[in-house]
């Protein structure tokens, strides 16, 4: 079966103020799975998408989207970041938000105009956020913030969507539907990368999984290497898998 | 001088009008500069920037001897510049946090500018240069090149803050997102800093070097209380920028002994008092007013629901209770029973009181509503 890679790691190594968090990393996502990275805290699971974002330089390696650098492929990226890397009191409205995802294919300078806000207020029907358009973002709750930051996503109609913990502090209710939107998407044929921590929800909600912790412990089918010997190599103690499932 | 006169004067006399227009200015480009930099939380930066600018007015008049203020800022903007690129160096190379980094360089620029100042007030023609007044400035030497050199740092502020308008308000909310969007945030980064590092150059002497970062942000803090919104933010800060600098020059006009720095600045701080207190939705006094509305309703819709109990006991809610059952209730009190009558909730009768439909449907609603939010 030839697959095509929609994002591709090489020995990558980063390191802040000298201290490796990400030692050699090789890493291949192929196109249209739905992937969880999972490690423990502090395991470098932010850093290696920032990494394969260019948002942080590595030191050593490289990160291919289509078999090109990031550079010359953001357009075909969509990142959802950790909900509390911003300041939710910034000046703002919801709506607001959602039309930064369009920014990237607008480019420099020129400002968003109705075929933009039509596609924003398109992207937070899908979340179910459009009653809150005009809100204010920090009277938002965590998980109404978090489904603003997807909407914003969808915004960009990406082939890549890359989230961390887009879970994070949401109840089941707003899981479920994310969870859904995210199926929508494989179901379009596009790549989603996931940092998740929940381990009980893993094999309910993806196909693909690495773990992760500091290096690379496994990456593949979670049929085939969701077991009782990763997690254990990745989190250091002895996990069941099948209590797990 | 009284004030009026001050006033009346201000649109013919050349010197009045030159100091009130060039702190206006000043006002409306630190105002809408200053947005920013609250905005990112880096209000130490401004403070260090300024510091850092006085090593380099000394260095300019001892390399060049000139004593007009345009050679002295030239040499502010070098040593300005040098200064906020080694604290981005530092944060960027070291591990060492970004206030210790801005601490450092704030320190080490303003403690080697005062040794060279107090050196070169010894030397014969430093007395007329005046390079003190760098240090607390002195509006009264602007003259009108100095307006003009401010009226064009604005207009550059305003056309780059129109231009990159949505670059600008992406990247201070997200920088990261902004990155992955494909935006230089580096030349945005670098861009931003320069029009802050122009901007206090500006104003080093009018306000100088001590109070400088002040004036950038008490306008754009003062701002922030009074609105969500980016845009509105900035025109507010810039407004109170320049109502600053026109009522401090005012002030210390017709006042002789006042310097007009600091009390440009004290006013600055007065909006931001002003603003922390009496603006609604964030103002400390409305945030008070709101907590003690909250509680208030509490305890009668507490008191409401404790009628409700009493009342559906019986077949017809309005049938009349006598005022004594509800003496034992915690939180009952003769005006909580005139608030609940007011709003039509019950009607009292003498010793009686009865439920009204508008009181009992309200009770109902009370505990099964979950959207309290709006109300
Ligand atoms: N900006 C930074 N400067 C220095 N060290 C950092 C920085 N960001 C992260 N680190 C360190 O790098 C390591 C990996 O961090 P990272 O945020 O990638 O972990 P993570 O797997 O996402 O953890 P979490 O589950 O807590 O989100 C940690 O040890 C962290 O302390
Ligand atoms: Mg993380």
């Amino acid at each position: 079966m030839k697959e095509k890679i929609a994002i591709k790691v090489d020995d990558l190594t980063v390191a802040y103020n000298f201290k490796p968090v990400l030692w050699d990393i090789d890493l291949s996502v192929p196109e249209g799975v739905l992937m969880a990275i999972v490690g423990p805290n502090g395991a470098g699971k932010s850093t290696l998408i920032k990494a394969m974002l260019d948002i942080i330089k590595p030191i050593a390696g490289s990160v291919e989207i289509f078999g090109k650098p990031y550079k010359k492929q953001y357009k075909e990226v969509a990142y959802v970041p950790q909900k509390g890397s911003v300041d939710w009191d910034f000046p703002t409205t919801a709506l607001d938000v959602v039309m930064m995802g369009t920014y990237g294919s607008l480019g420099w300078i020129k400002r968003p105009g109705r075929q933009q806000k039509k596609e924003a207020l398109e992207a937070l029907e899908k979340v179910g956020m459009l009653e809150f358009r005009s809100r204010q973002i920090s009277q938002l709750s965590g998980g109404q913030q978090q489904r603003i930051f997807l909407a914003r996503a969808l915004v960009q109609k990406a082939s890549i969507y890359i989230m961390d913990e887009p879970f994070q502090g949401v109840d089941a209710t707003t899981e479920k539907a994310i969870i859904n939107i995210l199926k929508e998407l494989r179901k379009e044929g596009k790549t989603v990368v996931v940092v998740h921590h929940d381990l009980q929800t893993v094999p309910e909600y993806f196909d693909w999984v690495t773990f992760l912790n500091v290096k690379k412990i496994a990456t593949g089918s979670v049929k085939d290497i969701f077991n009782d010997d990763n997690l254990t190599k990745t989190y250091g103690i002895n996990y069941k898998v099948s209590v797990l499932q | 001088m009284s004030v009026q006169e001050y006033f009346s004067l201000v649109f013919t006399d050349y010197t009045l009008r030159t100091i009130t227009l060039g702190t206006a200015i000043l006002g409306i480009v630190c105002g809408m500069l200053g947005s920013f930099a609250v905005l990112r939380k880096q209000s130490l930066l401004g403070d260090a920037i300024s510091h850092a600018a006085l090593p380099g007015i000394v260095i300019a008049f001892l390399i060049t001897g000139a004593k007009n203020s345009n050679t002295l800022l030239v040499g502010a903007l070098i040593s300005g510049l040098i200064g906020t690129f080694w604290i981005k160096g530092i944060i960027t190379k070291t591990h060492l946090k970004s206030d210790t980094a801005l601490g450092l360089i704030l320190s080490l620029f303003f403690g080697f500018g005062m040794l060279l100042l107090t050196f070169v007030q010894k030397m014969p023609n430093a007395q007329q240069a005046g390079l003190d007044k760098y240090l607390f400035g002195q509006a009264a030497t602007l003259v009108e090149s100095d307006v003009w050199l401010m009226g064009g740092v604005m207009l550059i502020a305003l056309v780059v803050l129109v231009v990159f308008w949505k670059e600008f308000k992406l990247q201070h909310f997200d920088a990261d997102y902004t990155k992955s969007l494909g935006f230089n945030t580096r030349f945005l980064d670098v861009v931003m800093t320069a029009l802050i590092v122009l901007s206090i150059v500006i104003g080093l002497q009018t306000v100088g070097v001590v109070l400088m970062s002040a004036m950038l942000l008490a306008p754009a803090a003062a701002a922030r209380q009074w609105t969500n919104n980016l845009a509105v933010m900035i025109f507010l800060a810039a407004v109170f920028g320049a109502f600053s600098g026109i009522f401090g020059t005012a002030i210390s006009a017709t006042s002789n002994n006042l310097s007009t720095g600091p009390v440009i600045v004290l006013i600055a701080a007065f909006f931001v008092v002003i603003s922390f207190i009496f603006s609604p939705g964030r103002g400390l006094l409305f945030k008070q007013i709101r907590h003690w509305k909250n509680r208030n309703d509490l305890q009668l819709h507490k008191t409401l629901y404790f009628m409700y109990e009493i009342a559906k006991t019986h077949q017809d809610i309005s049938h009349p209770h006598a005022v004594k059952i509800l003496n034992n209730f915690q939180g009952y009190t003769k005006n909580s029973l005139k608030s609940l009558a007011d709003r039509e909730y019950i009607t009292v009768d003498g010793a009686m009181w009865s439920l009204t439909p508008k009181g009992y449907e309200k009770a109902i609603n009370l505990y099964n509503q979950q959207d309290n939010l709006n109300d």
